[in-house]
């Protein structure tokens, strides 16, 4: 399997990563074993085979949708980059 | 006597039994991480003080004769993907280097209802990405049988510090092998439980359908006893399955009498060394003198479990790690233009190699025009292995395999060849594809003394069967310490 430059480009925008060349070389190579090595999958027929995400049947889970307490917002900010003590703060995204 | 050398169930009886005090229990235990933590590095975090001062609280209710919880005043360590309520949470990773969380993971909480004694944090491959725990951003951890060599991973730090006495007990946990490798590398004994087992609220994810948390102990009654603790059903992690589970310390009668063992031929083929399948035949024999029976089988599509566990667990991994963006908690860049630059930045240097190796191929599985071709491939090929136990578990009680095609590596031995790596996976991953319980307890030593681990599975919810099986092999294997 051959993954090109672009393709790792591409796909590192999708997964919002900025590529040193270094990294973009060897991954073009990691990328191109590793998704070559799955394409041994093709080997098996899967028409008509239903897909399972979870190896344990489960329905939706449902609980009562109950008022409950939630945690401190100090708390939870506590962990921030950059706070304002009331929420998150990130760069202006709207001029 | 060292107090330290003992095992857990040990140490719980004597603090029972008031022969010792939880403080002498957690000092024996801190003494020791002093002595070799230098050697070993297990620990990302040690929690010394914080550790003595809950002992003597433990101590203090004993003495008042309270209730104190069923493994009251035992010290023990967890994997640090584990939340623990502002006790620093890595996942080893330099995006959480910083990490406190506001809560307790569910089995933190468990544990410590029950009267546990937190020693630490527990090193790992970042984000559980990794069979070596070459991959952490902090440090190597050693193998304690032999400090040139890796403990494997991803639970590394948990393995290795059990082994070399530093815990009583630890806790790791498992996506594709990374409970039980370890424990096979460092002569432990790891359980990954069956999907659902264990509630995974708090165990920062890695791929969300694979995961599961289980003990990593000096020995099977540890094991049982630990599992009694965490298992259960948790409303805040929507897939933990609402069953009785049984007491499985009980069911360590040791009766193996009438067991009906698999032995699948891909995992004794090419590949595994020879030291290995001789050791696991050995073991095999052992447990049929005991009154098993076993017999050859297959599990023909055991190839296809690798690549399918790749695609899925990457793109799991994919979709889970897009929360870290340097907003909300952990590292952020320093230097960015706009907030997509913030993202982009933060993730670019909080992440590690094995990390981003991981996303990239998540995301281009995912991705318009991949998505059928293999992750929704992957997806039906699970199918199809889970198919294959389902009959394989018609016939046998349980399946014994090897758990890694060689022993302990060097440390760097396969750190340039991602896929080279990857392979050492073949045995485990099927496991965590089917959803099923599995032990690893040591059945032996290879020519350099590193310890052999045999991977015993069991059907859905099926814990009881593998851990008094292994509890019966357990009884014929002369056990090695590590010599520090």
């Amino acid at each position: 399997m051959k993954i090109t430059k672009e393709e790792v480009l591409h796909v590192a925008k999708l997964a919002r990563l900025n590529l040193t060349e270094a990294e973009t070389e060897s991954l073009i190579n990691d990328m191109g074993n590793i998704i070559g090595f799955a394409d041994k999958l093709n080997e098996l027929n899967t028409d008509g085979v239903v897909p399972t995400a979870h190896a344990i049947p489960m329905q939706n889970a449902f609980r009562a949708d109950e008022v409950k307490e939630s945690f401190p917002r100090e708390e939870i900010l506590q962990n921030a980059p950059d706070s304002d003590g009331d929420g998150f703060l990130i760069p202006k995204v709207v001029e | 006597m060292d107090l330290y050398t003992l095992t857990a169930h040990e140490i719980r009886d004597m603090i029972k039994e008031k022969k010792i005090s939880s403080k002498e229990a957690t000092q024996a235990a801190i003494n020791r991480i002093n002595q070799v933590e230098d050697k070993v590095e297990s620990y990302v975090t040690v929690l010394a003080d914080e550790a003595v001062a809950q002992a003597e609280a433990v101590d203090a209710k004993i003495a008042k004769g309270e209730d104190v919880g069923a493994l009251a005043g035992v010290p023990m360590a967890l994997k640090d993907n584990m939340c623990t309520k502002n006790v620093l949470t890595t996942c080893s990773s330099k995006m959480l280097y910083n990490f406190k969380p506001p809560y307790d993971a569910t089995v933190t909480e468990k544990l410590k209802n029950a009267g546990t004694v937190l020693l630490g944090k527990l090193n790992m491959d970042e984000f559980a990405m990794g069979s070596s725990t070459e991959n952490s951003y902090f440090k190597k951890t050693k193998n304690p049988y032999d400090i040139t060599k890796v403990p494997g991973g991803s639970s590394g730090g948990s393995a290795a510090c059990v082994s070399a006495d530093e815990a009583y007990f630890t806790l790791g946990s498992d996506t594709g092998g990374s409970i039980r490798q370890p424990a096979s590398f460092c002569g432990c004994v790891g359980l990954k439980p069956t999907y659902g087992s264990v509630s995974r609220y708090g165990l920062i994810a890695f791929a969300s359908s694979l995961d599961q948390i289980g003990p990593m102990t000096k020995d099977v009654k540890d094991c049982a006893m630990v599992l009694n603790h965490i298992a259960g059903y948790d409303a805040k992690d929507s897939t933990s399955v609402n069953i009785e589970h049984p007491d499985f310390e009980k069911a360590l009668t040791g009766d193996i009498k009438g067991l009906k063992i698999g032995m699948p031929k891909e995992y004794f083929g090419a590949g595994i060394d020879s030291e290995i399948t001789t050791a696991i035949i050995k073991a095999v024999e052992n447990m049929k003198a005991l009154g098993a029976e076993a017999a050859d089988m297959s599990l023909p599509l055991n190839e296809y479990a690798l690549p399918a566990y790749y695609m899925i667990s990457s793109a799991e991994a994919s979709s889970n790690l897009a929360r870290f963006d340097g907003v909300k908690y952990g590292y952020r860049a320093e230097k960015f233009s706009d907030l997509l630059d913030l993202y982009c930045q933060t993730r670019s240097e909080g992440f590690g190699a094995e990390v981003k190796r991981r996303i990239m191929i998540g995301t281009y599985a995912l991705s318009s025009g991949y998505y059928d071709a293999y992750y929704k491939k992957a997806q039906q090929v699970r199918t199809m292995v889970m198919n294959d136990f389902n009959k394989a578990f018609e016939t046998y009680d349980v399946l014994v395999t090897p758990t890694s095609p060689t022993t302990a590596f060097g440390i760097g031995e396969k750190t340039s060849d991602p896929l080279k790596m990857y392979m050492g996976d073949i045995c485990t991953v099927s496991v965590n594809i089917g959803g099923l319980p599995a032990i690893v307890i040591p059945c032996g030593y290879d020519k350099a003394g590193l310890p052999i681990g045999i991977q015993i599975i069991g059907k859905p919810f099926g814990e009881a069967t593998v851990l008094n099986a292994a509890y019966a092999l357990e009884k014929t294997i002369t056990k090695v310490r590590p010599n520090l």
